[in-house]
């Protein structure tokens, strides 16, 4: 901090970063949004066993007081993004030119330029060692406001819900607990402000997952699920520290006399302004993606969020759909500016990230496709629209990623808690087996999955639909009245996207279906969940209706012109940490395109089941799920494609069967026998070669040369004592005769000398 | 050698007669001396090397007096001649048994002495020559008994009274050692 | 007279009394070349005393006679000693301190 103020003193003399000290108190102060769940959290931890409601009601008040935190802490954005006056700061670097100032400078071309809006940014020193400040701060900007209100209110509405759907369970006080800290956590994640605090909530978050995820433990399923999803979290993560040990020292060889930067903010402006190597940023990123391929589930490292679904449910509406799915996708989008140097984003038609998230988007809605629990199918579905929200920011279509992840965070939380809510009623997630018809029991539950569903098959005019046209528009690939000039041509990821679309209103309406249409197939009576349940349910349906009309796209005809991209104009960043990345123009063509695609999706689907399998089920008298005669029994080509989705593409077969048996296998076996053959013998070899030489050394040179030279100067000393005794003769002439020859030399020498 | 130097130096110093007089007598007497004692250290009869003692005592004297210490060469006269010599006559005469025994010397040990005396001789001589080379002896006068008297009664007066114990000493001793008890 | 002559009568009488003393077997003749040694000594140091014009060298040369009669007394007494214990003054066969 020490550092930016003082190049701050001097500002115009540096690299500027496109964030402010200043800022409201609010903007400022935001730390105690994620401080009161982590009090609650140790709170509810010790005294929430006494309390009457087991300390639920602890972590409702933290989370609602954050919510309402987090909300005027977005209108005090709102007024600082148009309205600051506070001074930038910049940051001294290496060989900087005002001329070849770069990208990111905050004159902006093509989002409506203007004024910059200036990231709120707050740190303190908390340890210091060897001329490198360690520091905990935070980065307020719209990013990280959205976040915020989303976070909150979310994690609000789970709590309440939690309250009756975990009614009476035997660790509850435990789960409110950890769903505070999870929020806490999560909160802390998106208001970091440098790689490292980020990097500790994000495996704080992990960690929060694997409690929650293993919250029935005794059932040797569930703790296997949370095992595997931090496992595999852990293979990505080791790529997080990758990215960031290679952005700290890159970013130290562009910063005169500092090792290195772990702030977010100085690392993206220097990307931004191309004064890191490409090769870093490279590596950089891709060691990133791969945390964020474990994270938010993308294509082959996704295989753990299916099997997470084994906690409970508002676990997986909270987590697993709106939240810390999200925080790899919420990362790329605080590191943009990493990204979008180091995958080059602007000007291609392909790039690992973009295909990345395309191929997750397919892979994701044709899993989808043969699930019998609902939860999986809705685990799927999350899997495929975050590829949706990767993809997007691999095309270079930043605000549109992000409005998707705002909208999605409702609907899906919305689906989620339906099911929740059905499984209650049934006290069973399977859909063959213990649900249908049910729309006639459980009304509330059925009319807001529904909205749920129409929104995320993206039907106008529910939230869905915006922000996916605004994805698919952002591909640059359209070119038919409008759909142009985008950061590239993203043809191939166009057609994905629109593709997954069509996939996503078909699997969507078949579970629809298996849900809430047919006979009941199940036992006993399901009846209509509480209003703890009902009422977020129908909060979040709510907002999947409305929250599409923030982000307009610009040149909409049917709105007036202050309402358009309020979103984008608040939450996407104009600023030096922020890449210059352009804007497609949107389509009307595109739009009518991805209606009419998902309409199709829609049509296909139901004629399937609505249709035929409903025929069927008259006609065999039962309620049947699928048709006898099927296309999978009919086409060979078919069932091979079925069992392919059924085994979901063999991934755990790879990962248990080959690389974890493998390991455990044949190849500790090989590294046994190497250790014993190879290690060991050269041990004993060596220890035996050792021997010999001692006994060699010890009998020739020890013995003969050592002992000899030895017992040789013995007798020499008792052999020159013989002789020197003879002049001990006992005469005393003799001894005269010496002395007298002695003193004599002595005396001649001594004339001599002097 | 010495004795051609000797007579080198007759005619330096005046009074040429009293030189030449001197140095004479002094070549006599050395020549008497030396003779003497390699006749004392080779002859066998016992006596017989005491009276050659005795001839190179005198000659002491003779010398002392030559030099100007008459009080000197008194003394020496009568202590060395007068009383050592007796004294060696008597103990000469009280170990009689050994009478010409000092024969069977053999070559080797006498070999090594002449050695060790020559030795002796040539650093001497060479370390003499080569300080004292032509320094000459210029003497007021004789010394006289007044002189030394005063001389030990005053500067040497404690080594006077050291030898007047040593003297004491030495006497206590010999009795004490040589009585039979 | 040169001091020189003297001296070197001293040299000549001192190396033989020093041959008189490694060459002799008899205990008293040993004894006569010891003095022949002092007297050797004596007439050095009168010859000094008269180059130099002090009285001191005298002095000193009759404190030697002095010395060198205590010497000679006990000297023979233990020759008498001798001759009384082993019935010889042959000091060749005096040797029972050999090493």
């Amino acid at each position: 901090m020490n550092n930016l103020l003082i190049a701050a003193l001097s500002a115009d003399a540096g690299l500027p970063l496109g964030i402010t000290e200043g800022g409201s108190w609010l903007l400022r102060n935001v730390w105690l949004i994620p401080l009161l769940p982590a009090l609650s959290f140790v709170l509810i931890l010790t005294f929430g066993k006494r309390m009457p409601h087991g300390g639920s009601e602890l972590g409702i008040a933290a989370v609602g007081i954050a919510f309402v935190l987090a909300l005027l802490t977005g209108i005090a954005w709102v007024d600082h993004r148009d309205n600051s006056h506070d001074q930038e700061v910049h940051v001294a670097v290496v060989q900087f030119d005002d001329h070849g100032v770069g990208h990111g400078d905050g004159s902006e071309e093509g989002h409506g330029g203007g004024h910059p809006s200036l990231a709120v940014h707050r740190t303190a020193v908390w340890f210091q060692a060897g001329g490198m400040e360690f520091t905990v701060g935070t980065l307020v900007d719209g990013l990280a406001v959205m976040m915020l209100v989303v976070v909150t209110l979310v994690s609000l509405l789970v709590h309440v819900y939690s309250t009756e759907y975990v009614h009476g369970d035997r660790r509850y006080t435990h789960y409110f607990a950890f769903l505070s800290l999870f929020s806490a956590s999560m909160l802390l994640l998106v208001v970091s402000e440098n790689t490292l605090q980020l990097l500790c909530a994000w495996e704080l978050v992990g960690v929060c997952s694997f409690v929650l995820i293993g919250h029935w433990w005794e059932e040797k399923p569930n703790s296997d699920a949370a095992l595997k999803a931090f496992l595999t979290n852990r293979v990505g993560d080791m790529g997080l520290l990758v990215g960031v040990t290679v952005l700290f020292f890159a970013a130290g060889s562009a910063l005169p006399g500092r090792f290195g930067s772990f702030s977010i903010a100085e690392t993206n402006a220097l990307a931004s302004s191309g004064m890191l190597s490409h090769t870093a940023l490279l590596v950089a990123s891709c060691g990133l993606m791969a945390a964020v391929m474990s994270k938010s589930g993308q294509f082959f490292l996704h295989t753990w969020l299916p099997d997470a679904m084994a906690g409970p449910t508002p676990v997986s509406a909270l987590i697993h759909a709106a939240t810390m799915v999200v925080a790899g996708v919420f990362m790329i989008a605080r590191m943009y500016g990493v990204f979008f140097e180091g995958f080059q984003i602007g000007g291609s038609s392909i790039n690992l990230m973009a295909f990345i998230g395309g191929l997750t988007t397919i892979v994701g809605a044709c899993l989808a496709f043969v699930q019998r629990d609902i939860k999986k199918v809705l685990a799927y579905s999350t899997i495929s629209q975050l590829g949706y929200m990767v993809m997007a920011l691999g095309v270079g279509a930043w605000t549109a990623a992000v409005f998707h992840l705002f909208t999605h965070a409702f609907f899906k939380a919305c689906l989620f808690l339906g099911s929740g809510s059905v499984a209650h009623a049934v006290h069973s997630f399977d859909m063959k087996s213990d649900m249908g018809g049910l729309r006639k029991h459980m009304p509330h539950t059925y009319r807001t999955f529904m909205i749920g569903t129409i929104a995320l098959a993206g039907l106008p005019p529910l939230a869905g639909f915006w922000s996916k046209d605004e994805i698919l528009v952002g591909t640059g690939g359209w070119g038919l009245l409008g759909g142009t000039g985008g950061n590239g041509a993203y043809t191939l990821m166009l057609g994905m996207g629109m593709l997954t679309a069509a996939l996503t209103a078909a699997y969507m309406t078949r579970c629809v279906y298996l849900t809430f249409f047919g006979e009941f197939r199940g036992h006993g009576e399901p009846h209509e969940s509480g209003p703890r349940i009902t009422v977020p349910l129908w909060i979040l349906a709510g907002l999947a209706i409305v929250a599409g009309f923030l982000n307009l796209p610009t040149g909409f005809q049917l709105a007036p012109g202050s309402l358009q991209e309020r979103f984008g104009h608040y939450v996407e960043p104009v600023a030096g940490y922020f890449p210059a990345i352009t804007h497609a123009t949107p389509s009307w063509s595109l739009a009518i395109a991805s209606t009419l695609v998902v309409m199709g999706g829609i049509a296909a689907s139901g004629y399937y089941y609505f249709v035929k399998v409903e025929a069927a089920s008259k006609a065999a008298g039962t309620s049947l799920t699928e048709l006898p005669d099927g296309p999978t029994t009919r086409y060979p080509v078919a069932a091979m494609g079925y069992k392919l989705l059924d085994n979901k593409y063999y991934l755990d077969h790879l990962y248990n069967g080959v690389i974890a048996n493998g390991t455990k296998g044949p190849l500790a076996r090989l590294v046994y026998r190497f250790n014993q053959q190879v290690i060991d013998r050269t041990v004993d070899v060596v220890g035996e070669t050792a021997v010999k030489v001692g006994t060699v050394v010890y009998d020739r040179i020890d013995q003969l040369v050592v002992d000899g030279a030895v017992n040789a100067s013995g007798r020499a000393s008792s052999g020159m004592g013989e002789e020197l005794r003879r002049v001990n003769s006992g005469k005393v002439q003799s001894y005269a005769a010496i002395l007298f020859a002695a003193a004599t030399v002595l005396a001649g020498l001594l004339i001599v000398i002097v | 050698m010495t004795v051609l130097a000797a007579l080198e130096g007759m005619d330096r110093l005046s009074g040429g007669d009293v030189l030449v007089a001197q140095n004479v007598a002094f070549a006599i007497m050395a020549i008497t001396m030396v003779a003497s004692a390699l006749r004392m250290v080779t002859t066998r009869n016992v006596v017989h090397a005491a009276l050659y003692l005795v001839i190179v005592l005198a000659g002491v004297a003779g010398i002392f007096i030559l030099l100007g210490a008459e009080f000197l060469g008194v003394t020496q006269i009568m202590v060395y001649i007068g009383a050592i010599v007796v004294l060696f006559l008597f103990g000469i005469m009280l170990t009689k048994g050994s009478f010409g025994d000092d024969d069977g010397v053999t070559g080797e040990r006498r070999l090594m002495a002449g050695l060790v005396g020559f030795l002796v001789f040539g650093v001497m001589t060479a370390a003499l020559v080569e300080s004292f080379a032509d320094a000459e002896l210029s003497r007021s006068g004789p010394s006289t008994t007044a002189d030394i008297a005063d001389s030990i009664f005053s500067a040497y007066i404690v080594p006077f009274e050291a030898v007047s114990v040593l003297l004491l000493a030495a006497l206590i001793g010999a009795i004490v050692v040589a009585r039979k008890d | 007279m040169l001091l020189n002559q003297f001296l070197l009568l001293s040299a000549v009488l001192f190396s033989i009394g020093v041959y008189g003393v490694l060459a002799r077997r008899n205990g008293v003749l040993l004894l006569m070349s010891i003095e022949l040694i002092l007297n050797a000594v004596n007439i050095n140091l009168v010859a000094f005393a008269a180059f130099t014009d002090t009285i001191g060298g005298e002095v000193f040369a009759l404190f030697v006679i002095a010395v060198a009669a205590a010497e000679v007394g006990v000297g023979l007494a233990m020759v008498l000693l001798l001759y009384r214990s082993s019935r010889t003054i042959d000091l060749t066969t005096v040797d029972r301190l050999r090493g």
